[in-house]
């Protein structure tokens, strides 16, 4: 019985190593072989397909490592010694250093702005009924669907004229404008299946409509700030459309930017291992928060497409 | 709960919506308006100019290219970067050998290790994998032509990036990789939904693993593909085949344009040619492909709502 038809159409893939079949255990009954027949080749597609993910990632580790010529001659032999050099080549001469102290004050900025605006805009919205609330709301949201590349170029002359061009609190601005759609989106959602009878208990005790927010909407509403917050935070950093357009002086490139140029004039300049050390640099604070989080960085994630 | 309410409301409110407001709507408007007319971005003076900017861009080639290979990003990229994430999600969920005495269906061993690793592609900048992968992709120091020689395929030696027809295929499949993690674990959340004496009633009756999966998964998971596949094909037109396009192909846009696509035209056209008008005639073709593409796939994939 042929039973390791693929269930769906699977593009060019490097079939599985099927040398070692894990036999079937006991009598053969046919569904049980059925199950450690598929067993066999589903871990043998999804070894091959983890392996494709980690080489890439392994690789430029490995290469950071490494001097420029055996990059060039052995691509991926084992580095004859570790060139710590390259990571401090890259970090002092390669302006590493400013590109992720420009992100950080970006994305710090831009992040705590984006929940701050973003959950008053969603409370609002969420608890309040108003003449115009569904307008804004749709207006809101409707800001996910659009190719931000249409707004671009007009975007550029108004950041011009108001003088934001270059800066980094007008970069954070702009952040923070481009979040709010899913931001607000989320967090409405959010704030209306939070139980309206506390906010209205300590209204009629008399606080005012700010301070039932911030002191005890806002607490409740922490479990959807983290997880919003982890999407905008690696949204943020790892924002490259914006910056591209925005920030075009060299002294205030962010992280994605910063590696980018660096890629391009590397190839007058030739140092390949230390753009490799740079590139592995800005890796690993997101791989490690990751690895860490990765619970609350899954949710974070996935949680706007599941609702 | 009146009092002071629409002054609350519209403290609240009016710092947020001004934002939003002055950097994205108000572009958005303008926009359009531009496409009307012959403004460069240069000078503040430009005239209107009616339908000339989209006559020109129907006589454009390029524009027809970067059309054409935008909707193979829109098209290709969702059906291959879901069809492997389902395809995993599956195997990780229900491929998995029958133990003794435990249910009847359930994920493989390691089926947690699985997910951590795919996933970690979607928590770097794609602007960074574009990069490496740029690197992996040198005809002659990079690691992929590398690894050929390595298994003896010395005469299999791609140029890659620089070969006009293969080009953007290898840009599309650097999307692959860094996309399909999401969707498997996205998915992989769907079925754990899925209750289980489904499947159980599925197989006593005789059905094998993919008749289970085309019958009870593909059936009951369709809202999260289909919202999958909207968000992979906004993705597939915009900011995400922008960075890997500029940074990747050599150019940028690929030997003779073969890699172009309609978000970088209009990054060319505004802040390379000095064209902003014509740059947001490309960007309005862009958002009426955008939009069409999402109603198609809402409207191709109707079907019954499921309940379980």
């Amino acid at each position: 019985m042929k039973t390791t038809e693929t269930p769906a159409p699977v593009p060019a893939q490097p079939g599985p190593p099927v040398a070692k079949t894990d036999a079937p255990h006991g009598p053969s009954r046919k569904e049980k072989q059925e199950g450690a027949v598929l067993n066999v080749f589903s871990h043998g597609i999804l070894v091959v397909w983890a392996i494709l993910v980690v080489l890439p990632l392994l690789w430029a580790v490995m290469t950071s490592f490494k001097d420029d010529s055996s990059i060039f001659s052995s691509p991926w032999s084992l580095p004859d010694k570790l060139h710590f050099d390259n990571w401090s080549r890259a970090w002092t001469q390669a302006n590493m250093s400013d590109y992720f102290l420009n992100t950080i004050l970006v994305v710090g900025g831009s992040l705590i702005g984006t929940l701050v605006l973003g959950s008053m805009a969603a409370y609002v919205l969420a608890r309040f009924d108003f003449p115009g609330n569904r307008f804004i709301y749709y207006l809101f949201i409707g800001g996910m669907s659009f190719p931000i590349m249409l707004a671009l170029v007009p975007l550029f002359y108004v950041v011009n004229n108001m003088g934001l061009l270059n800066t980094i609190h007008g970069l954070i601005l702009v952040y923070i404008a481009y979040s709010l759609p899913f931001t607000v989106f989320f967090l409405t959602a959010f704030f209306r299946t939070l139980p309206s009878s506390v906010a209205e208990a300590a209204f009629v005790d008399g606080a005012s409509h700010s301070r039932t927010f911030f002191q005890i909407m806002l607490p409740m509403a922490k479990p959807g700030l983290i997880s919003v917050g982890i999407f905008n935070f690696l949204g943020q950093w790892n924002q490259y459309m914006l910056p591209t357009v925005l920030n075009t002086d060299p002294d205030k490139r962010v992280l994605t930017q910063g590696l980018v140029q660096l890629a391009v004039s590397q190839g007058y300049k030739g140092d390949w291992s230390g753009l490799f050390a740079g590139l592995v640099m800005a890796m690993l604070p997101v791989l490690a928060a990751y690895i860490v989080f990765q619970r609350q960085v899954v949710q974070g994630l996935t949680a706007g497409a599941l609702k | 709960m009146q009092h002071g309410k629409y002054r609350f409301i519209v403290g609240f409110l009016a710092l947020p919506l001004g934002l939003y407001a002055l950097f994205v709507v108000w572009p958005f408007i303008q926009s359009i308006y531009y496409s009307f007319t012959d403004w460069t971005g240069l000078s503040p003076e430009f005239k209107m100019v009616g339908l000339d900017n989209y006559r020109r861009m129907l006589d454009d080639e390029i524009f027809w290219k970067s059309l054409q290979h935008s909707l193979i990003f829109a098209v290709v990229l969702p059906l291959v970067t879901i069809s492997l994430a389902l395809f995993f999600a599956f195997m990780i969920n229900v491929g998995g050998r029958r133990r003794r005495g435990g249910p009847v269906i359930s994920g493989v061993r390691g089926s947690s290790f699985y997910k951590i690793v795919y996933f970690f592609p979607q928590v770097l900048s794609i602007a960074i994998v574009a990069l490496l992968f740029a690197f992996a992709y040198n005809p002659d120091s990079g690691a992929i032509n590398s690894i050929l020689r390595g298994v003896g395929l010395d005469s299999v030696q791609p140029l890659w990036l620089g070969d006009p027809d293969l080009a953007l295929w290898a840009v599309m499949a650097v999307l692959v990789w860094s996309t399909v993690g999401f969707f498997v674990v996205l998915f992989s959340a769907g079925m754990a939904s899925i209750p289980a004496d489904l499947y159980e009633a599925a197989l006593l009756d005789g059905a094998n693993r993919s008749t289970t999966f085309f019958r009870i998964t593909l059936p009951l998971l369709w809202d999260t593909v289909q919202s999958g596949w909207v968000y992979m094909g906004i993705l597939a037109l915009g900011a995400e085949s922008f960075a890997v396009v500029q940074i990747m192909t050599t150019g940028p846009g690929g030997p003779d344009y073969s890699t172009t696509v309609m978000v970088l035209y209009v990054y060319q056209k505004a802040f390379r040619d000095g064209q902003a008008a014509y740059a947001t005639t490309i960007g309005v073709a862009l958002l009426v492909v955008t939009l069409a593409f999402a109603a198609l796939v809402m409207r191709l994939g109707r079907r019954e709502r499921l309940e379980f």
